[in-house]
């Protein structure tokens, strides 16, 4: 019946991407965890293609000890990640993990991670509950909502000269935590706020509109999907409010501006603890990956990939010193300190990285090129 | 071969093959009913020493290749057992369609997560309290609605779970989106060592000690929930199922045994929610969604509604065969919709249906009811071709 | 405060519009088999993918408003409501003839509907959307929107100050006729009084002569229908859709037909309304957060004192 039928399908199917299991004399395994087929898979498979691009370059090196990376496909969903790192570390051996890639699954795994002592470095989970857990392990190699929060404020004050700021979010972890802190940084400068919701199953978005149209603000901040915002953004300027727009590290993605329209989306800025930096501006590093990204994947980085490479970088640089246990490992990660794409590979004592910038992209046509640091960027 | 041959070939084949697993079903059920207590009382045993050694490596690579069987067993299959005992008691013994069922879940989960990180008590004693305020809140769910006719209280069900969702969502006294971390793990009762596990131990690594806990609290919620099938109680909710107006003129208290019902199947989702949350020590809102009371329900079915080891079974699949075949990844939810559509075209009344309920169902009446226009047409040729009697609820 | 009430009140009834068009097409198969039809959320979604392919076709060079919008409006929904009355019928066939032949419990019957609902919406995430819209395979999920946008919003007129755009202004009058139309149907021609005895007692309908399957199947076309039109306007206002556009809009329209009396054509209308309208103005008082628990809190109350809804259930008669 239908269930013979189901298992006949996949007996054929299931040969999945099983390869090597790591810890035989010539080489390890580095896992790589994140949501690759759900419906943010577009912010996870950058930072995936990143970490493959760093890791083929060393082992075309013909190193002493080469890497596997191995995927797992969690959708995000915490209770997937966790059964997945649990056979990650009794039946693969890996030595490290690139992510979890989102906040979520990271306060579920990461705890996992901990008592199996398995160094793990995120390129993309930005809440910054997870770096005041006391975690050993655990690392980032990016920016959390509080130094993004703090960012855009300094940025939507200077810039914008925003006095009142409408500040929405869809009420999901990620988006919520970095309104808040979106918030609380321009409350600081003594910005008038006010907060509204917007369900990110719905479509309609009238009742905040009209709420942002009364408030009459100087400045709209969405904290959230470029899915959502683009919606709000469209509904926005066509219920007359022309206020500036601008949104986080969810929303870079031209998703965005097909999402509210170019006539609508014009101006719009989005801020970002990445770097995509194809042209080099920030850093001729910045230049040089992009083109070695491009060659190996026919398009041009995306957001998070970059970091996707630098945490790769540093288990990369621990494996080379001749470090292929996980403790060797993790205690080679509290001294690194070498440049990487995105910003200096070093982590303080907590494991969040000892430096980093907030960029701000700016949409022009179709296009989210870099506008420059949140600290130094113009609007004029 | 003519099309009408070919056509008429395949539904005899299909109602061969229906035959069969019939019969496949039907031999070791004849067995049981006639076996002596003591066969009972072994297969029991047996069973229980089955669910001990189930999470054992060499099973675990047949039956989860691609993730950790003994943290599938745990969830989904364990939670979602458990949960579908519960729901059964609700849908399959009082007839009352609960589309909200994950609420109860939800309940449990947070009165772990609150009493455990904001008032630093105990696994055990929360055990109780969570299953006290599910039930309450399973009264408080029932006393506005259970009033409301079948269909209604189906939508207002999905309206509960959605509300006991939204305001966690909400409210920053349990974090709104972001959740409760740190949720204590029950206390380890001792370092003993059996067999090379140490099943008294909770830590994050090892998910079998949970397991165990999870199996006893599966045994004892069968042993409870058989004893209240036989009881006055159990006959009640099987009078109110069948003809409610019926057993209310027989002087049937129907509302307070719907009431209670609904109280017991809260409870024992409650107890599910304490227990899981204990062990994935974090919860968000976004735990509790709509589809897995959806998905409850559809264990109950398809496995047979209103029987122990049928939604046992329904809800075992319903878990299992999505993470056994993670190889076809993005087409799960599609095989499984149509699995479902499937199942319930060849085989409605489920897996291993409850024999009083097919002697219903064969009548197209009882149990919850059949739909309008069943009216046999003269191109329908069903199974069933006995007067069709609508029967209200 | 009352612009801002008057603005949610246009608001209100445009997003009920779309509900109570939704919401007849739950309320009919409920009124005529006693099913939930969970997969109506997506008879609607595909409403909205044929809607989308009419403007990706017509490919308007500049946004539409006027005559012009009308048309393509009307076009749109002409396509959709072929399209959703068609794939209407074809679920009731798959889905839902043969648990009536076999006199299946209506759980069983429930469960095959949300196993339908799944199956389609993933069908659409994985085949038809990229398929229809050239997506690569894993943007199936994503939103989809017209090539151009082709809606020129602007107010057609004012109320108190509060101007009413001319996409709400048409999904509004648009709502009202389908249902007027409807409503005419149900009560004055043959197929219209067949439905209505089913719905009734469908014993007395075979022995009156009437053919069962064939008010079931139309039944189900007339439902879908109903959510193409609602599709139609739906891309109107939104200009776009993704593949669970259905779900949350599903359960608010069968919300509604509850609301209004489950199987009471006017009282999916009735229904339609009230929720959007509580829906905003269930916002301006507590915030957008709890505008669902508003509606389902409400739900529980009007059904606490009129178990069968605000206009009482049932196409024209209770059933036993």
């Amino acid at each position: 019946m239908a269930l013979s039928a189901v298992l006949a399908l996949s007996a054929a199917a299931c040969g999945g991407d099983d390869g090597g299991s790591g810890g035989d004399g010539n080489s390890v395994t580095i896992g790589f965890l994140g949501d690759l087929t759900g419906e943010n898979s577009g912010i996870v498979i950058p930072p995936k293609q990143g970490a493959q691009l760093a890791i083929d370059e060393y082992n075309a090196t013909n190193p002493k000890v080469k890497i596997v990376l191995k995927t797992y496909d969690s959708q995000g969903q915490p209770d997937q990640a966790t059964s997945l790192v649990q056979s990650a570390i009794k039946s693969d051996n890996i030595v490290g993990l690139i992510g979890p890639a989102f906040s979520g699954e990271s306060q579920q795994a990461v705890p996992v991670l901990e008592e199996g002592k398995i160094p793990n470095i995120s390129a993309s989970a930005t809440n910054v509950t997870l770096g005041e857990k006391g975690w050993k392990y655990w690392h980032r190699v990016v920016g959390n909502d509080s130094m993004q929060g703090t960012g855009v404020a300094e940025f939507l004050v200077r810039e914008a000269k925003a006095k009142k700021v409408f500040v929405a979010h869809d009420n999901e972890d990620y988006s919520k935590g970095l309104a808040d802190y979106v918030t609380k940084g321009l409350k600081e400068k003594g910005v008038t706020v006010e907060q509204d919701v917007v369900d990110p199953r719905a479509s309609d978005y009238s009742s905040t509109v009209n709420k942002a149209k009364a408030f009459k603000p100087d400045a709209i901040f969405y904290g959230g999907y470029y899915a959502q915002g683009g919606r709000l953004l469209k509904q926005l300027r066509e219920n007359g409010v022309d206020a500036l727009f601008a949104s986080g590290d969810g929303s870079l993605d031209k998703g965005l501006i097909e999402g509210a329209g170019e006539k609508n989306a014009v101006n719009t800025v989005v801020s970002c603890p990445c770097l995509i930096d194809p042209t080099g501006e920030s850093s001729p590093a910045s230049k040089k990956f992009a083109e070695a990204y491009k060659a190996k994947y026919n398009s041009e980085p995306a957001i998070y990939a970059a970091e996707g490479y630098d945490a790769a970088t540093a288990f990369i640089e621990a494996i080379k010193a001749g470090n292929t246990t996980t403790e060797a490992i993790n205690e080679f990660l509290k001294t690194i300190d070498v440049p990487g794409v995105s910003k200096q590979i070093k982590f303080d004592d907590k494991g969040e990285p000892a430096g980093g910038d907030v960029y701000i992209y700016r949409v022009e046509g179709k296009e989210l090129p870099l506008l420059g640091k949140a600290s130094e960027a113009k609007l004029q | 071969m003519s099309s009408n041959g070919i056509s008429k070939s395949v539904s005899n084949g299909i109602g061969n093959g229906k035959a069969a697993v019939g019969r496949l079903v039907e031999w070791p059920r004849e067995w049981w009913a006639t076996a002596p207590g003591y066969a009972r009382w072994t297969v029991y045993l047996l069973l229980i020493a089955g669910a001990l050694i189930l999470p054992m490596e060499p099973i675990g690579r047949v039956m989860s290749p691609h993730s950790d069987w003994a943290t599938v067993l745990f969830y989904p299959i364990g939670v979602f057992i458990l949960l579908a005992i519960g729901l059964n008691i609700v849908v399959g013994q009082a007839g009352l369609l609960d589309l909200g069922y994950v609420a109860f879940f939800a309940v449990g989960g947070y009165t772990m997560a609150i009493f455990g990180t904001k008032y630093g008590w105990n696994f055990w004693e929360i055990l109780i309290v969570g299953v006290v305020l599910s039930a309450i809140s399973g009264l408080i769910l029932g006393a506005p609605t259970l009033r409301l006719r079948g269909d209604y209280l189906a939508i207002v069900t999905l309206g509960f779970g959605e509300i006991v969702r939204i305001t966690a969502n909400n409210s920053e006294y349990v974090n709104g989106p972001r959740g409760i971390a740190g949720i204590p793990h029950p206390p380890s009762l001792s370092e003993v060592e059996i067999f090379g596990v140490q099943p008294l131990k909770y830590g994050v690594l090892d998910p079998r000690p949970y397991y165990y806990l999870l199996v006893a609290l599966i045994v004892l919620t069968i042993i409870f929930a058989k004893r209240l099938e036989k009881s006055r109680v159990g006959r009640a909710w099987a009078a109110i199922r069948e003809d409610e107006d019926a057993a209310e003129l027989m002087g049937v208290p129907t509302f307070r045994f719907k009431l209670a019902a609904f109280a017991i199947g809260a409870a024992i989702g409650g107890a599910t929610g304490v227990v899981w949350a204990s062990k994935v020590i974090s919860i968000i809102p976004n735990n509790f969604p709509f589809i897995l009371s959806a998905t409850i329900l559809a264990a109950v079915v398809l496995g047979g509604s209103g029987n122990i080891p049928g939604v046992m079974l329904g809800a075992f699949l319903v878990a299992w065969l999505p993470e056994r075949f993670r190889g076809l990844e993005d087409y799960r939810v599609l095989i499984f919709g149509a699995a479902l559509v499937a199942m319930m075209a060849l085989r409605p009344e489920g897996i291993l249906p409850s024999r009083q309920r097919k002697a219903e169902l064969a009548e197209g009446t009882g149990g919850m009811g059949s739909m309008g226009a069943e009216v046999p047409t003269a191109s329908g040729a069903g199974a069933a071709d006995t007067d069709q009697v609508e029967v209200s609820k | 405060m009352l612009d801002n009430l008057l603005i949610n009140t246009v608001d209100g009834l445009s997003l009920g519009a779309i509900y109570a068009l939704v919401a007849l097409g739950y309320t009919m198969v409920y009124g005529v088999l006693r099913l939930i039809n969970f997969a109506h959320s997506e008879i609607f979604l595909i409403g909205t993918c044929a809607s989308l392919v009419v403007v990706n076709a017509v490919a308007p060079s500049a946004p539409l408003s006027g005559v012009a919008l009308l048309g393509i409006v009307l076009l749109m929904a002409a396509v959709a409501m072929v399209a959703s009355g068609a794939g209407a019928m074809a679920l009731e066939f798959v889905a839902y003839r043969p648990l009536r032949k076999h006199g299946a419990s209506r759980l069983a019957a429930l469960i095959s509907a949300i196993g339908a609902s799944l199956f389609l919406q993933q069908f659409f995430a994985l085949f038809v959307i990229p398929w229809l819209f050239d997506k690569p395979k894993e943007g199936g999920r994503l939103p989809v929107q017209p090539e151009q946008h082709f809606v020129d919003r602007h107010d057609v007129f004012s109320i108190g100050g509060v101007g009413v755009a001319n996409d709400k202004l048409i999904v509004f009058i648009a709502a009202i006729l389908m249902m007027v139309v409807l409503d005419q149907f149900v009560n004055r021609t043959k197929l219209g009084r067949g439905i209505r005895s089913t719905a009734q007692d469908p014993e007395t309908a075979v022995l009156m002569g009437v053919n069962i399957d064939r008010i079931v199947t139309a039944t189900f076309a007339i439902g879908g229908a109903m959510a193409g039109v609602a599709a139609a306007l739906y891309v109107l206002r939104f200009e776009e859709t993704f593949f669970m556009v259905g779900f949350l809009l599903g359960i608010k329209a069968f919300t509604a037909a509850v609301l209004g009396g489950i199987g009471n054509i006017r009282g999916a209308l009735t229904g339609g309304f009230v929720l959007g309208l509580l829906e905003m103005y269930g916002s301006m008082v507590f915030g957008s957060a709890w505008k669902d628990v508003v509606a389902f809190v409400i739900l529980i109350l009007v059904l606490m004192f009129r178990p069968t809804g605000i206009l009482g259930e049932s196409l024209q008669q209770a059933r036993a």
